[in-house]
């Protein structure tokens, strides 16, 4: 069988002919399938926007765009123009964030989005849905990713804490998902003190909130002394890391919050001193053992490191494709 | 290795020299001999082991990982080690032995052949985690790469005991890993080493660059700086040792040096080779690229020996006849290097001769004219300097004359490892056979990866993304379209390139977004410049 027609890989996205509409378009359109609110997948300005409402919150806080929003819940299914299904399923990747199936004539696609497989206290767990073609991500897509247990990564942190009371550990991390990820699993490991927050943390933290993912007490940094965060957890976008931002605090340790921050050198190029090795994305493993388990006719695979994962599907004799999507960012992951 | 594997991670994400010190220092003081001792080899690069060589790695990791997917891992992360302590299939079944210890891993490394390596590494290896075994592979392979110089682990080490970190570079090299002595004298009181009969290497003395000081020359006083390699000849006992500015002993490689010192001294100069390229006829020595060719060489034969004599260029005695001379002033060792130069053979040593001038004015123009003498620059030491380890600002100046430069055309970048692991950082460029109007090419001409910022480091790293016409493996052409200006100190023929050209270190001066490419220079241009 060949790849279905009805569904077009562009660089600006992925094209759904029969219902003229875009996956994660990165470019403004008539309307737009959106998987979750990262700005790569998610931008403003399209005509009409369908998404779960935890993305559209987001999207509305970033970008102010309510108007054209259609909320669609996880498991509920649209029918779109040219006998289209589409059904929104949890992701696992941050608040809000889908896998989209769309099924047409017969066939399933299903698009990831970015997806992870590990349980994250902040958003629904990753479903798995059989499909005709499977449309996946590769940002960790090399067998050196392997993250592993956050609890060992969330004990390291407050390791270091410990070890350094007259400090305060300053934690790089994704405004949106991670950092909220972050905070929560400290909960979960019994640290109840205040979270200080870097000003930009601050309106996503309170959307997580106001949607249901309680984050304990949390401060903003510019309304406290450097005496009142010394031992504390400080966290700010891996943008403040090395900014002057960073002078206010008492005795920094430099940490962050990432994938990539398996990789050593990956650190050192920004001066991590605790690197954190904690990824919303699947690891090798887990996307190799999902296409296993999704067992599709085919993959696509929309950006990251494609080329390996597509000599994975070679050695066992998977049938897959690179999509070469533009704009979609990987690195502060 | 536990504790050593976590010493390595620790070093690696700790910036403060400080921080490193402690780190270090920390772990020298908890840690039992041996095990301190074979750590502090593997830190400072002590350590060789002939059966493991990075290719083992790499053929180890492809009997066990699909090639393809190996090569884009080793591609990604920017180092084999790294890479291979990742990739290293988990044993199926708990290991039936704990970790091994430092020692234990050293013995077992040292007891490996070439044909034995690639059974018993892997038994090593599944002893142990992937930070385990990325600690493994460095410590088998050599060159940690933790950002720790010798110097600062020997800091350290004095800071550990509380010893004087000169005295340590001193009994260092007297001894051998795991230097078992050097810790008991340290730390416990012991004698310390008796190195009064061997012929040890004393840590050179070395010299800021000079950039906009201006010195008074009564206090200063000027030689040229030649351009071979600087070396410490160690006369003891009847035995004679040449070693390299790291401390490497390159004896072997100079065999002519050996018997031509017979003298109790400890002599500090500059290897050169016989020729009239530097300094023309009164200069008597031949360019770099004439010593190239005698350099890591284990054994030398006959034909090399008259076809490229070695002799050494005197700078400075550091001690005669049983002396020690660091401790008195330059003036002063200097006049009793020129006492002992009539014992001297003059076939294999000569005196570096003073630039006499009469003032710093007339200095920087004789300096100008060390382009013409192909000499790489002027040295200037002050009078009362004692000489000591290191560099000690406002000592010792090195002067070296303005670089050449010529406009090339960047052609293919490879990424870089380390630090820089994932950029395109390491630039291959070229310069035009003809003018390009008229049907010439771009033909390579010399490779550069330093000179540029970070800054400009990630916009060459997108440049080169984003005109890729090719891909070779890790490199990839680029559309020739970006200008650098390049530095170099001299440039010479050379039968290993396409070009007919070597440069010598060349660097990124300017990068030159501004100009068109068929701009850039002609390969006459260079070929102007070879003063061979």
């Amino acid at each position: 069988m060949s790849a279905p027609h009805w569904i077009q890989p562009h660089p600006q996205g992925i094209y759904v002919a029969p219902a003229d509409c875009w996956v994660d378009p990165s470019v403004a359109v008539e309307r737009a399938l959106v998987t979750h609110g990262h700005a790569d997948h998610a931008r403003g300005g399209h005509g009409e926007t369908l998404a779960t409402p935890e993305t559209l919150a987001i999207m509305d806080l970033r970008y102010n765009t309510r108007e054209g929003a259609v909320p669609v819940a996880y498991g509920e299914t649209l029918r779109l123009a040219g006998g289209v299904d589409a059904t929104y399923l949890p992701a696992g990747h941050v608040l809000g964030s889908a896998q989209i199936l769309l099924e047409h004539a017969g066939e399933r696609v299903v698009i990831t989005g970015d997806y992870k497989r590990r349980a994250d206290p902040t958003c629904a767990p990753f479903e798995l849905t059989p499909c005709d073609i499977f449309i996946t991500e590769a940002t960790f897509g090399l067998p050196i990713f392997t993250h592993p247990p956050i609890t060992e990564e969330i004990g390291k942190l407050l390791g270091a804490l410990e070890a350094n009371p007259e400090a305060c550990v300053l934690v790089g991390a994704y405004a949106l998902g991670k950092a909220q990820r972050v905070i929560a699993e400290l909960r979960a490991a019994g640290h109840h003190d205040p979270i200080y927050l870097h000003g930009a943390m601050e309106r996503m933290c309170r959307l997580y909130e106001d949607l249901g993912v309680p984050l304990g007490e949390l401060r903003l940094v510019a309304d406290h002394t450097k005496e009142e965060m010394r031992g504390g957890v400080v966290v700010c976008p891996p943008s403040a890391l090395n900014d002057r931002w960073s002078r206010r605090l008492p005795d920094p340790i430099t940490a962050m919050a990432s994938g990539w921050m398996r990789v050593r050198q990956r650190a050192r190029q920004r001066n991590v001193e605790l690197p954190l090795v904690i990824s919303d994305h699947a690891d090798w493993h887990e996307l190799t053992q999902t296409v296993l388990e999704v067992n599709p006719r085919e993959t696509w695979i929309t950006h990251g490191r494609e080329e390996a994962l597509l000599r994975w599907h070679e050695l066992h004799q998977r049938k897959a494709r690179a999509l070469a999507l533009v704009g979609y960012e990987d690195e502060d992951d | 290795m536990e504790e050593f594997a976590a010493l390595v991670d620790a070093l690696i994400y700790t910036r403060s020299r400080n921080g490193k010190l402690a780190l270090i220092a920390d772990y020298l003081r908890a840690t039992p001999d041996p095990d301190r001792g074979w750590a502090l080899a593997a830190l400072t690069d002590g350590l060789d082991f002939s059966a493991v060589k990075s290719s083992t790695i790499r053929n180890l990791l492809k009997e066990r990982v699909d090639p393809v997917l190996w090569s884009l891992s080793r591609d990604f992360v920017g180092d084999t080690a790294e890479t291979a302590s990742f990739l290293w299939p988990e044993p199926l079944r708990a290991a039936d032995a704990p970790p091994p210890t430092v020692s234990e891993t050293v013995a077992s490394l040292s007891a490996m052949t070439r044909a034995s390596v690639m059974q018993d590494l892997p038994k090593l290896l599944d002893r142990l985690d992937a930070k385990g075994r990325y600690a493994l592979f460095k410590l088998a392979t050599g060159g940690m790469r933790v950002g720790v110089s010798a110097r600062l682990a020997k800091v350290a080490f004095g800071q550990a005991f509380e010893v004087e970190v000169d005295s340590v570079e001193e009994y260092w090299h007297a001894l051998a890993p795991p230097y078992t002595e050097l810790f008991a004298w340290a730390a416990e009181g012991a004698d310390p080493p008796d190195t009064a009969n061997m012929p040890l290497f004393r840590p050179f003395m070395l010299a800021h660059p000079l950039e906009d000081t201006v010195v008074d020359l009564a206090d200063y006083v000027a030689e040229w700086k030649w351009d071979g390699i600087r070396v410490q000849l160690v006369h003891v006992g009847g035995e004679t040792r040449v070693y390299s500015r790291s401390g490497d002993d390159i004896s072997a490689t100079f065999p002519e040096l050996i018997d031509a010192l017979t003298i109790p001294a400890v002599l500090d100069g500059e290897l050169l080779v016989r020729g009239s390229h530097q300094g023309g006829e009164a200069g008597g020595a031949a360019s770099f690229n004439a010593l190239q060719q005698r350099l890591g060489r284990k054994t030398v034969s006959k034909k090399m020996l008259t076809e490229a004599p070695a002799f050494v260029r005197l700078y400075d005695a550091l001690a005669i006849g049983g002396d020690d001379l660091r401790a008195l002033p330059w003036s002063e060792r200097r006049a009793q290097l020129e006492s002992l130069m009539p014992r001297l053979p003059d076939s294999h040593f000569d005196l570096s001769q003073i630039v006499e001038a009469d003032d710093f004015a007339r200095l920087a123009q004789i300096r100008e004219g060390a382009r013409d003498d192909a000499i790489e620059g002027l040295m200037l030491k002050r009078r009362d300097s004692p000489y000591v380890a290191g560099r000690k600002t406002g000592l010792w100046y090195k002067w070296k004359r303005d670089p050449l430069l010529v406009d090339c055309v960047l052609m293919y970048a490879q990424r870089g490892s380390g630090k820089r692991s994932s950029f395109y950082s390491d630039y291959t460029f070229g310069c035009w056979t003809a003018d390009p109007d008229e049907g010439g090419e771009l033909l390579p001409v010399g490779k550069a990866y330093s000179g540029f910022t970070d800054e400009e480091l990630k916009k060459l790293d997108r440049h080169v993304r984003q005109n890729t016409v090719n891909r070779f493996g890790p490199v990839r052409e680029t559309d020739k379209s970006l200008v650098f200006e390049v530095a170099f100190d001299s440039v010479h023929a050379s039968k290993r390139h396409k070009s007919g050209l070597a440069m010598r270190f060349p660097r990124i001066h300017r990068i030159r977004w501004d100009k068109p490419a068929h701009e850039a220079d002609r390969i006459d241009a260079l070929l102007a410049l070879v003063r061979d």
